[in-house]
């Protein structure tokens, strides 16, 4: 069986620790993890994990049902890359002047379906989104005109053959209603607070 | 360790401000109290512990809760939650664990991880530095719940009194279901002195996110059953699940209806009576001849609650390649995990056992099982005759099983470390109940017995309870002798002594050319150890003494350690050797 890649997609209470559950399943077995993004799904109670791994289908699945296994995970599915639709967001900072002096700004914004986010006197930050090779080439063509600073976001993805995940989350949310993550109230109280 | 230190220093920081008694108000209750409230409601009688510092507000509130919970003043927390272990274990209940912050919780990693791969339920609650504390490298802070995370189900840390008796529900209702095990709750200091408007305890029984038993699907029980109505050569596995499960009665109406052979993994000992005519023995490496062989026989393989441990296995690319396996388990995790199963049967065997009892046709299998006695006929002639009635002067560990099973009648729970000691015990034990057989399986964990052993006397003190030890784990654990001291418990402690970490030396012996590397172990004087903790005892190495000093021990009023020389270079056979498919186990 062939290592390719694999993208994961958990639905998950939001709760402190969690996110350290999940990623020690990867860590215990080496895995190493090539993008990982977690954030409140549409329902505010349902966290939602994008993570992607380069491993074969047999690993996947066991890691997978590994996953499902612990208390706080709702759901979890992994698919190919044909089996979904993804993007990464990726930001870059250039000095303003060599832009506007050597590169045709509009050729560069059509082309690579960037967009000016902030425009000064002193830089320029575009954003674009696509997928690793597409952002990468942007990296390569401004590389030459001063690239101050790149950033990229970790992987989100739409799964193709999904139907209804959203009206099945806020049925679920409706029945059973989520609870709140409790934070440390106490952490900035260290003066005020008496401690025998 | 544990010390108090932590008071008295922030007492010198701030004078004059005297800590407040933990008074009652009226509908308020301190999150130390409710903790205790929720043991109540939960049915717990007993807590094995060790106070420190950030877990005083608790043993604070158990002063006054001491007539309703019993605590067991253990001597090292590892002690502490082993014994939780092997009291849940004996009774079929949560084991509950008390233990400060910083090293009391990190004395905890070890029997946490055990009762994590064994799947046994514990509640274990650590003290934790101020909440306004946490992250500061605060005295005796340690980052308890990451440590652990990897080794419990579940674990949480609080941080505020209001969310302990929910958390509580929590914990013990995520301990005890689906698959059990250990959940910790890290609870920091001011969560345990604050005071709260209790509203009473509301056990919990669902959480949205957890499904402990996954559905029935009954078209792979219906597929299961014609596998087996079909069969020639079937053969069973069953493990701890039966037990956990509380299924022995459907397990054995299913063994019984089928006519089907039946071998157990170590933990699944005792699920049916040692001399039922289908319990043709014990699985693995150190496992009957039979079992083994077989396995790569039979045409159709039923495992039932196992996960097909390495140590069962062996090699898996010549595991049962010839048969189709059905797979019965609670935690669908398991299935397709080790053994690529021809049908996958999710769900708690208390409920499918019957369904596939009743779909499966009354069979009688004479010839097959006929091979299972001609296996043991050999097994008899080249292992266990020479075990259990030697012609060398020597003692061997197997004769003093066989005479602990005249004299006990197989009644006793018999709890075992981890070791050469523990495969005799294993193979050679008779059982006539469930829940009999103690030992540390997945993780083998030496120094468990003996703490296993007291909790499990906790747990069902009407049964005779044995620890069989070695001379290796006795030394790891000893100091719980203080805890039987202390607690006048009941514990028949039996020391197999060959002078030598003998499985190490074994497979040393075996695969390293006889280098014994750093296992000749000594010990001290045991019986005057003993005498120092107030416990009788005596020492033997001569083969008239043992049928007299073993009634002695079992007829003593009380703890009693019996400690036996055995042959030094004695080895444990069969053996599947590491690498090896079971087919080719060696019975010498």
């Amino acid at each position: 069986m062939q290592n390719q890649e694999f993208t994961f997609t958990i639905y998950s209470e939001n709760q402190v620790g969690l996110l350290v559950r999940i990623a020690i399943i990867f860590s215990r077995r080496k895995i190493n993890i090539e993008s990982f993004n977690v954030s409140p799904s549409e329902i505010e109670s349902i966290s939602r994990f994008t993570i992607v791994i380069h491993e074969t289908e047999e690993v996947v699945k066991k890691v997978a049902r590994q996953i499902e296994k612990q208390v706080e995970v709702l759901k979890v599915y992994y698919n190919t890359n044909d089996e979904i639709v993804w993007q990464e967001l990726a930001m870059y900072k250039v000095s303003t002047d060599q832009i506007a002096e050597k590169v045709q700004v509009e050729r560069l914004l059509r082309q690579y379906g960037a967009r000016a986010v902030v425009i000064r006197k002193d830089y320029t930050v575009f954003e674009a989104s696509g997928h690793r090779e597409e952002t990468d080439k942007l990296i390569d063509f401004l590389s030459p005109y001063g690239l101050i600073e790149f950033v990229r976001s970790a992987r989100v993805a739409i799964i193709k053959a999904s139907s209804g995940f959203h009206e099945k989350l806020k049925e679920f949310e409706e029945a059973q209603p989520g609870e709140e993550a409790v934070e440390n109230e106490y952490l900035n109280k260290q003066e005020e607070v008496f401690s025998m | 360790m544990n010390s108090i230190l932590d008071v008295e220093e922030q007492i010198l920081i701030k004078p004059g401000t005297a800590p407040k008694a933990p008074a009652k108000e009226p509908g308020k209750l301190s999150g130390s109290q409710a903790v205790l409230e929720a043991f109540i409601a939960e049915g717990v009688d007993t807590i094995f512990g060790y106070p420190g510092g950030a877990i005083m507000p608790i043993y604070d509130a158990l002063y006054d809760y001491s007539k309703k919970l019993q605590h067991i003043l253990v001597r090292h927390e590892q002690g502490g939650i082993h014994a939780a272990q092997g009291f849940a274990r004996a009774s079929g209940r949560v084991g509950v664990v008390f233990a400060t912050s910083g090293p009391g919780a990190t004395n905890l990693v070890t029997g946490l991880a055990d009762a994590m791969i064994d799947s046994t339920p514990l509640v274990c609650i650590t003290g934790q530095v101020y909440a306004h504390l946490l992250g500061t490298d605060a005295f005796q802070e340690v980052d308890v719940i990451n440590i652990t995370t990897p080794i419990t189900k579940w674990n949480y840390q609080v941080t505020d009194a209001a969310e302990i008796p929910s958390v509580m529900a929590k914990a013990f209702h995520i301990a005890k279901t689906g698959r059990p095990g250990p959940v910790l709750i890290d609870i920091t200091k001011n969560a345990q002195l604050d005071k709260f408007v209790y509203e009473g305890y509301k056990r919990c029984d669902h959480i949205r996110s957890y499904r402990p038993k996954p559905v029935v699907r009954k078209e792979y029980i219906e597929e299961a059953a014609k596998l087996i109505n079909e069969a020639k050569k079937p053969f069973i596995l069953w493990g701890q699940g039966v037990i956990l499960g509380k299924a022995e009665k459907e397990f054995k109406a299913f063994i019984e209806k089928s006519g089907i052979p039946a071998a157990w993994t170590i933990l699944g000992a005792s699920a049916i009576p040692t001399d039922h005519p289908l319990n043709v023995g014990m699985l693995g490496m150190h496992g009957n001849y039979g079992p083994n062989v077989l396995t790569n026989d039979c045409d159709v393989l039923i495992a039932i609650g196992m996960r097909f441990d390495d140590r069962v296995t062996g090699r898996l690319d010549k595991y049962a390649k010839q048969a189709k396996v059905i797979h019965l388990d609670i935690d669908p995790s398991e299935i397709d995990k080790n053994v690529k199963a021809t049908v996958g049967i999710w769900g708690d065997c208390k409920e499918t056992l019957p369904i596939l009892t009743q779909l499966i046709q009354a069979k009688q299998h004479p010839e097959w099982l006929k091979r299972f006695n001609e296996h043991k006929q050999i097994e008899e002639e080249t292992v266990i005759r020479k075990e259990l009635n030697p012609e060398g002067e020597k003692l061997t560990m197997g004769e003093v099983i066989n005479v602990i099973n005249q004299l006990t009648g197989g009644n006793a729970i018999m709890v075992t470390d981890v070791g050469q000691h523990q495969m005799v015990t294993c193979r050679y034990a008779k059982f006539n109940q469930s829940k009999s057989n103690i030992t540390s399986g997945g993780a083998g964990t030496m120094g468990f017995g003996l703490p296993a052993a007291i909790g499990a006397k906790f747990g069902a003190p009407e049964r005779t309870v044995i620890a069989i030890i070695g001379d290796g784990g006795i030394q790891m654990t000893i100091q719980e002798l203080g805890t039987i001291m202390q607690t006048e418990v009941n514990v028949k402690i039996v020391i197999l002594n060959n002078e030598f970490l003998g499985m190490v030396r074994q497979w040393q012996q075996l695969f390293h050319d006889k280098r014994y590397s750093f296992v000749d172990i000594a010990s001290p004087d045991y019986i005057m150890v003993a005498k120092g903790y107030g416990v009788e005892g005596q020492k033997i190495s001569a083969r008239p003494d043992l049928q007299n000093a073993i009634k002695t021990m079992l007829e003593h009023n009380g703890s009693y350690l019996l400690e036996v020389m055995v042959g030094k270079e004695d080895n444990v056979f069969p053996m599947v050797p590491q690498g090896c498919s079971v087919s080719e186990i060696r019975l010498s």
